[in-house]
Protein backbone atom coordinates (compact mmCIF):
# COMPACT_ATOMS: atom_id res chain seq x y z
CA UNK A 1 0.00 0.00 0.00
CA UNK A 2 1.37 3.22 -1.43
CA UNK A 3 1.66 5.87 1.61
CA UNK A 4 0.35 9.63 1.23
CA UNK A 5 4.30 10.43 1.25
CA UNK A 6 7.77 8.87 -0.60
CA UNK A 7 9.78 11.39 1.68
CA UNK A 8 10.92 9.84 5.05
CA UNK A 9 9.44 11.86 7.79
CA UNK A 10 11.45 12.36 11.24
CA UNK A 11 10.26 13.11 14.23
CA UNK A 12 11.94 13.35 17.77
CA UNK A 13 10.99 13.38 21.50
CA UNK A 14 12.54 13.95 24.71
CA UNK A 15 11.43 11.80 27.95
CA UNK A 16 12.11 12.57 31.21
CA UNK A 17 12.47 9.33 33.77
CA UNK A 18 9.42 9.23 36.19
CA UNK A 19 7.06 11.72 34.35
CA UNK A 20 3.90 9.44 34.22
CA UNK A 21 2.02 12.34 33.05
CA UNK A 22 3.30 12.27 29.73
CA UNK A 23 3.03 8.61 29.44
CA UNK A 24 2.00 7.99 25.66
CA UNK A 25 2.91 11.64 24.03
CA UNK A 26 5.25 10.53 21.47
CA UNK A 27 3.30 7.39 20.70
CA UNK A 28 0.13 9.50 20.09
CA UNK A 29 2.01 11.38 17.95
CA UNK A 30 3.28 8.71 15.85
CA UNK A 31 -0.44 7.56 15.25
CA UNK A 32 -1.38 10.28 14.33
CA UNK A 33 1.05 10.72 11.73
CA UNK A 34 0.84 7.39 10.90
CA UNK A 35 -2.80 8.16 10.08
CA UNK A 36 -2.14 11.23 8.47
CA UNK A 37 0.10 8.99 6.00
CA UNK A 38 -2.88 6.15 5.02
CA UNK A 39 -1.09 3.42 7.17
CA UNK A 40 -2.77 0.18 7.30
CA UNK A 41 -4.19 0.32 11.09
CA UNK A 42 -2.96 -2.99 12.01
CA UNK A 43 0.66 -1.06 11.31
CA UNK A 44 -0.65 1.89 13.20
CA UNK A 45 -1.55 0.11 16.00
CA UNK A 46 1.00 -2.60 16.39
CA UNK A 47 4.26 0.68 15.77
CA UNK A 48 1.88 2.23 18.93
CA UNK A 49 1.98 -0.39 21.47
CA UNK A 50 5.86 -0.46 20.52
CA UNK A 51 6.08 2.87 21.56
CA UNK A 52 4.09 2.83 24.26
CA UNK A 53 5.97 0.30 26.14
CA UNK A 54 9.23 1.93 25.29
CA UNK A 55 7.96 5.41 26.76
CA UNK A 56 6.90 3.54 29.96
CA UNK A 57 9.92 1.78 30.55
CA UNK A 58 12.19 5.03 30.32
CA UNK A 59 9.53 6.26 32.65
CA UNK A 60 9.76 3.23 34.89
CA UNK A 61 13.50 3.23 35.07
CA UNK A 62 15.64 5.40 33.03
CA UNK A 63 16.62 9.33 34.22
CA UNK A 64 15.93 10.72 30.59
CA UNK A 65 15.31 9.54 27.24
CA UNK A 66 15.57 10.83 23.50
CA UNK A 67 12.99 8.88 20.93
CA UNK A 68 13.41 9.42 17.29
CA UNK A 69 11.24 8.04 14.31
CA UNK A 70 11.89 7.37 10.65
CA UNK A 71 8.62 6.81 8.85
CA UNK A 72 9.92 6.11 5.06
CA UNK A 73 7.88 4.58 2.40
CA UNK A 74 8.34 0.84 3.17
CA UNK A 75 9.14 0.93 6.90
CA UNK A 76 8.75 2.66 10.41
CA UNK A 77 11.48 2.95 12.57
CA UNK A 78 11.63 3.46 15.85
CA UNK A 79 14.84 4.20 18.20
CA UNK A 80 14.67 4.86 21.94
CA UNK A 81 18.15 5.89 23.81
CA UNK A 82 17.96 6.26 27.29
CA UNK A 83 20.57 7.30 29.67
CA UNK A 84 19.82 5.30 33.13
CA UNK A 85 20.78 2.23 34.64
CA UNK A 86 21.43 -0.33 31.53
CA UNK A 87 20.25 -3.85 31.60
CA UNK A 88 22.66 -6.61 33.08
CA UNK A 89 21.32 -9.41 31.52
CA UNK A 90 19.33 -8.73 28.29
CA UNK A 91 18.13 -12.34 27.73
CA UNK A 92 16.77 -12.54 31.03
CA UNK A 93 15.29 -9.37 31.03
CA UNK A 94 13.33 -10.32 27.57
CA UNK A 95 11.69 -13.22 29.19
CA UNK A 96 7.91 -13.02 29.32
CA UNK A 97 7.13 -12.15 33.44
CA UNK A 98 10.54 -11.43 34.33
CA UNK A 99 10.58 -7.86 36.03
CA UNK A 100 12.07 -5.66 38.19
CA UNK A 101 9.48 -3.31 38.77
CA UNK A 102 9.37 -1.83 42.02
CA UNK A 103 5.68 -1.63 44.40
CA UNK A 104 4.74 1.92 43.21
CA UNK A 105 4.93 0.61 39.62
CA UNK A 106 2.99 -2.65 40.07
CA UNK A 107 0.22 -0.43 42.42
CA UNK A 108 0.23 1.56 38.57
CA UNK A 109 -0.36 -1.46 36.89
CA UNK A 110 3.17 -1.51 35.11
CA UNK A 111 5.53 -4.34 35.86
CA UNK A 112 4.24 -7.95 34.46
CA UNK A 113 7.41 -8.35 32.66
CA UNK A 114 5.31 -8.18 28.95
CA UNK A 115 6.53 -4.39 27.77
CA UNK A 116 9.54 -6.08 26.03
CA UNK A 117 8.13 -9.59 25.10
CA UNK A 118 5.64 -7.33 23.43
CA UNK A 119 7.58 -4.58 21.93
CA UNK A 120 9.49 -7.84 19.79
CA UNK A 121 6.05 -9.47 19.17
CA UNK A 122 5.09 -5.85 17.47
CA UNK A 123 7.96 -5.34 15.40
CA UNK A 124 9.39 -7.29 12.50
CA UNK A 125 12.93 -6.38 13.41
CA UNK A 126 13.91 -6.00 17.03
CA UNK A 127 17.40 -4.82 18.52
CA UNK A 128 18.70 -3.51 22.01
CA UNK A 129 21.50 -2.47 23.47
CA UNK A 130 22.91 -1.74 26.77
CA UNK A 131 25.54 -0.62 28.61
CA UNK A 132 25.46 -1.26 32.31
CA UNK A 133 25.55 2.23 34.32
CA UNK A 134 25.47 3.91 30.87
CA UNK A 135 22.02 3.59 29.10
CA UNK A 136 19.73 1.08 26.88
CA UNK A 137 18.97 1.71 22.97
CA UNK A 138 16.07 0.02 21.18
CA UNK A 139 15.61 -0.16 17.77
CA UNK A 140 12.62 -1.25 16.28
CA UNK A 141 10.92 -1.62 12.40
CA UNK A 142 7.92 -2.30 11.28
CA UNK A 143 7.53 -3.02 7.70
CA UNK A 144 5.46 -1.53 5.36
CA UNK A 145 4.03 -3.95 2.89
CA UNK B 1 -23.35 -5.78 22.78
CA UNK B 2 -24.18 -1.82 22.85
CA UNK B 3 -22.85 -0.32 25.85
CA UNK B 4 -25.66 0.91 27.77
CA UNK B 5 -26.92 -2.70 27.44
CA UNK B 6 -23.64 -3.21 29.46
CA UNK B 7 -24.35 -0.85 31.88
CA UNK B 8 -27.42 -2.36 33.14
CA UNK B 9 -25.66 -5.65 33.83
CA UNK B 10 -23.09 -4.22 35.70
CA UNK B 11 -25.77 -1.87 37.25
CA UNK B 12 -23.07 0.78 36.26
CA UNK B 13 -23.16 4.55 35.91
CA UNK B 14 -21.95 6.62 33.12
CA UNK B 15 -19.36 9.22 34.53
CA UNK B 16 -17.73 9.93 31.32
CA UNK B 17 -19.08 10.38 27.59
CA UNK B 18 -22.23 9.07 28.18
CA UNK B 19 -23.46 10.56 24.43
CA UNK B 20 -21.32 7.72 23.23
CA UNK B 21 -23.03 5.06 25.54
CA UNK B 22 -24.72 3.23 22.09
CA UNK B 23 -21.40 1.68 20.35
CA UNK B 24 -21.30 -1.96 20.18
CA UNK B 25 -18.28 -3.38 21.95
CA UNK B 26 -17.38 -7.06 21.03
CA UNK B 27 -15.60 -8.53 23.95
CA UNK B 28 -14.11 -8.17 27.01
CA UNK B 29 -10.89 -8.20 28.84
CA UNK B 30 -10.08 -8.19 32.98
CA UNK B 31 -7.19 -6.97 34.14
CA UNK B 32 -5.30 -4.80 36.28
CA UNK B 33 -1.45 -4.94 34.45
CA UNK B 34 -1.64 -2.23 31.45
CA UNK B 35 1.06 -4.25 29.42
CA UNK B 36 -0.79 -7.57 29.96
CA UNK B 37 -3.83 -5.18 28.35
CA UNK B 38 -1.46 -4.14 25.31
CA UNK B 39 -0.46 -7.95 24.75
CA UNK B 40 -3.91 -9.54 24.58
CA UNK B 41 -6.23 -6.80 24.01
CA UNK B 42 -8.52 -7.18 20.81
CA UNK B 43 -9.91 -4.20 19.08
CA UNK B 44 -13.63 -2.75 20.04
CA UNK B 45 -13.58 -3.87 23.39
CA UNK B 46 -14.19 -3.26 26.81
CA UNK B 47 -11.26 -3.20 29.95
CA UNK B 48 -12.64 -4.24 33.10
CA UNK B 49 -10.01 -3.16 35.91
CA UNK B 50 -9.49 -1.52 39.22
CA UNK B 51 -6.73 1.16 37.51
CA UNK B 52 -7.74 4.74 37.45
CA UNK B 53 -4.81 6.84 36.76
CA UNK B 54 -4.69 8.92 33.19
CA UNK B 55 -2.15 6.52 31.99
CA UNK B 56 -5.15 3.53 31.64
CA UNK B 57 -6.93 5.75 29.40
CA UNK B 58 -3.63 6.13 27.33
CA UNK B 59 -3.08 2.41 27.39
CA UNK B 60 -7.36 1.82 26.21
CA UNK B 61 -6.35 4.14 23.15
CA UNK B 62 -3.84 2.55 22.09
CA UNK B 63 -5.03 -0.94 22.32
CA UNK B 64 -8.13 0.13 20.81
CA UNK B 65 -10.53 -0.29 23.50
CA UNK B 66 -13.81 1.32 23.08
CA UNK B 67 -14.67 1.96 26.73
CA UNK B 68 -13.31 1.09 30.37
CA UNK B 69 -15.47 -0.20 33.29
CA UNK B 70 -13.52 0.48 37.21
CA UNK B 71 -14.83 -1.51 39.48
CA UNK B 72 -15.58 -1.68 42.98
CA UNK B 73 -16.58 1.84 42.76
CA UNK B 74 -13.38 3.06 41.78
CA UNK B 75 -14.17 7.35 40.50
CA UNK B 76 -11.14 8.67 38.39
CA UNK B 77 -9.75 11.89 39.42
CA UNK B 78 -10.71 14.46 37.06
CA UNK B 79 -7.48 14.08 35.07
CA UNK B 80 -8.34 10.96 34.06
CA UNK B 81 -11.88 12.09 33.15
CA UNK B 82 -10.72 14.92 31.21
CA UNK B 83 -8.21 12.51 29.46
CA UNK B 84 -11.00 10.56 28.75
CA UNK B 85 -13.42 13.20 27.41
CA UNK B 86 -11.02 13.97 25.00
CA UNK B 87 -10.25 10.80 23.42
CA UNK B 88 -14.08 10.27 23.73
CA UNK B 89 -13.91 7.20 25.42
CA UNK B 90 -17.12 6.54 28.05
CA UNK B 91 -16.33 5.38 31.43
CA UNK B 92 -18.25 3.54 33.55
CA UNK B 93 -17.84 2.75 37.12
CA UNK B 94 -20.34 -0.15 38.81
CA UNK B 95 -19.95 -1.53 42.64
CA UNK B 96 -19.25 -5.07 41.57
CA UNK B 97 -15.39 -6.70 42.55
CA UNK B 98 -14.17 -7.67 39.07
CA UNK B 99 -15.04 -11.28 38.98
CA UNK B 100 -18.31 -10.72 39.56
CA UNK B 101 -18.74 -7.63 36.68
CA UNK B 102 -16.93 -10.27 34.30
CA UNK B 103 -18.99 -12.95 35.34
CA UNK B 104 -21.88 -11.01 34.87
CA UNK B 105 -21.45 -9.30 31.35
CA UNK B 106 -20.09 -13.31 30.04
CA UNK B 107 -23.31 -14.93 31.47
CA UNK B 108 -25.53 -12.55 29.03
CA UNK B 109 -23.11 -13.45 26.16
CA UNK B 110 -20.16 -10.59 25.88
CA UNK B 111 -17.21 -12.88 24.96
CA UNK B 112 -13.36 -12.38 26.49
CA UNK B 113 -11.01 -11.16 24.07
CA UNK B 114 -8.99 -13.61 23.57
CA UNK B 115 -12.56 -16.65 22.46
CA UNK B 116 -13.18 -17.06 19.12
N1 LIG C 1 15.14 1.09 29.62
C1 LIG C 1 15.47 0.24 30.61
N2 LIG C 1 16.48 0.52 31.46
C2 LIG C 1 16.81 -0.32 32.47
N3 LIG C 1 16.19 -1.50 32.68
C3 LIG C 1 15.18 -1.84 31.86
C4 LIG C 1 14.77 -1.00 30.79
N4 LIG C 1 13.76 -1.61 30.14
C5 LIG C 1 13.55 -2.77 30.77
N5 LIG C 1 14.40 -2.94 31.80
C6 LIG C 1 14.49 -4.12 32.70
O1 LIG C 1 13.91 -5.23 32.05
C7 LIG C 1 12.81 -5.74 32.82
C8 LIG C 1 11.73 -6.24 31.88
O2 LIG C 1 11.18 -5.15 31.14
P1 LIG C 1 9.71 -5.26 30.53
O3 LIG C 1 9.35 -3.98 29.89
O4 LIG C 1 9.62 -6.50 29.71
O5 LIG C 1 8.81 -5.53 31.83
P2 LIG C 1 8.40 -4.52 32.99
O6 LIG C 1 8.67 -3.11 32.57
O7 LIG C 1 9.07 -4.98 34.24
O8 LIG C 1 6.86 -4.77 33.11
P3 LIG C 1 5.73 -4.35 32.02
O9 LIG C 1 6.45 -3.86 30.81
O10 LIG C 1 4.97 -5.59 31.77
O11 LIG C 1 4.92 -3.29 32.67
C9 LIG C 1 12.41 -4.59 33.70
O12 LIG C 1 11.73 -5.00 34.87
C10 LIG C 1 13.76 -3.93 34.01
O13 LIG C 1 14.44 -4.67 34.99
MG1 LIG D 1 7.97 -2.46 30.66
Amino acid sequence: MPLNSDKTIEGSFQLVGGNFATAGEASGELKRTLTDLGVAEEIIRRAAIATFEAEINVIIYAAAARLLYFIGPSSIRIRIEDMGPGIENIEQAMQEGYSTAPEWVREMGWGAGMGLPNMKKNSDEFNIESVVGEGTTVEMVLNIP
Amino acid sequence: MILKEIAKILEASIIANPENSEIDIHSACSADMMSAVLYYHTPNSLLITSLTQPHVIRTAEIAGIKSIVFVLDKKPDKETIDLAQKKKIPLLSTSFCMYTASGRLFKEGLPGCLDK
